[in-house]
């Protein structure tokens, strides 16, 4: 082959490469959801916390953990704060464990918002990655059961009336 | 007292929790009339239609959820209910005709609780602004227009 039609086609080939790159990741095409659904084990993930320790989801194992996915500009997700932190005083003792994980674009306001609400649970900054790992988060607020295993026990997409998730919670905390 | 009395106490009172209601509702999605929103199946339609100007898409939301999905072809703004959010829609959009098509769009909560597409949309009138148009999102964007089967982008 002619080294000029050689050095073509690899052109050619790179090309073709960076286009589908791009496509893959600005593409018109669906955008492919990976599943976080009921009984599913909830993807494992370390991030950093709003004082800069890092929070493992699978040291959680052997507790029941309720995961929420909130910001604070989202004004349901306002609203359920305080009866988090409420379940959390009242069921901490027998395992529960909530975890917030902030959807804000920033750690900032979710600092003022922490203590304005006298937050009393870990709350790490989520990102666009783990949205997705958990099946797309594209709506506040987005919140998880998961049981003693790290399995998806309930998922309840925008705000949930507080006893409901008290029930489920104390469903799972009895099941031993 | 006399019960006429009782009558007008009672009627500015009315009067009183209706103000304050039209006061809250001012800031919210739900004030926006319905002559100014698009249907995701209308905006659908809009985009696909060949020969026909496109509509500037913006997203006045969250840059997490952007990046996770978005329309194609949309751009970021950012959170309309912040002044940097609204600094940024205005410093996108000065230089367009005032005619210009554009459709604005959040979808972080449920309509009713949407702090993002009436600053966005009443900043664009203030401006002149005359065809633009709001998307309606009922619950949020996910439900409404990622599972409903839309095309959808991620990334920046």
């Amino acid at each position: 082959m002619a080294p000029q039609k050689k050095w073509s086609l690899v052109a050619i080939a790179v090309a073709a490469l960076v286009a589908g790159l791009i496509l893959l990741r600005h593409g018109g095409g669906r955008v492919a959801r990976p599943l976080a659904t009921k009984g599913s084990l909830a993807p494992d993930f370390t991030l950093p916390q709003l004082d800069g320790r890092e929070l493992h989801l699978s040291s959680y194992r052997g507790k029941i953990v309720l995961l929420d996915f909130w910001a604070t500009w989202c004004v349901p997700c306002r609203e359920e704060i305080p009866h988090f932190v409420e379940l959390e005083n009242k069921y901490g003792k027998d395992g529960l464990e909530i975890v917030g994980v902030s959807m804000d674009d920033g750690p900032e306001p979710v600092r003022t918002f922490y203590q304005q609400f006298h937050m009393n649970y870990p709350v790490v900054m989520g990102n666009a990655n783990l949205g997705e790992q958990y099946g797309g988060v594209l709506g506040l607020p987005i919140a998880f059961l998961l049981d003693r295993e790290g399995r998806i026990s309930a998922k309840h997409i925008g705000a949930t009336k507080p006893e409901t998730i008290e029930k489920e919670a104390t469903a799972l905390l009895e099941s031993r | 007292m006399k019960p006429v009395g009782n009558f007008v106490r009672a009627g500015l009172m009315v009067l009183a929790l209706l103000c304050g209601g039209i006061g809250i509702a001012a800031g919210q999605a739900t004030s926006i009339p319905s002559s100014r929103l698009i249907g995701p199946e209308d905006l659908v339609r809009v985009l696909q239609r060949q020969a026909v100007e496109k509509p500037l898409v913006l997203q006045v939301g969250s840059h997490v959820l952007y990046s996770q999905a978005h329309i194609p072809g949309s751009e970021y703004i950012g959170s309309a209910a912040s002044q940097s959010g609204l600094d940024q829609l205005r410093k996108r959009v000065e230089k367009l005709p005032r005619t210009k098509f554009i459709v604005l769009y959040c979808g972080c909560c449920p309509w009713t609780h949407c702090p993002n597409v009436k600053p966005a949309d009443d900043a664009l009138a203030a401006m002149g602004f005359q065809n633009v148009k709001v998307l309606y999102l009922a619950n949020n964007f996910g439900a409404d227009w990622v599972e409903k089967g839309y095309p959808t982008a991620k990334g920046d």
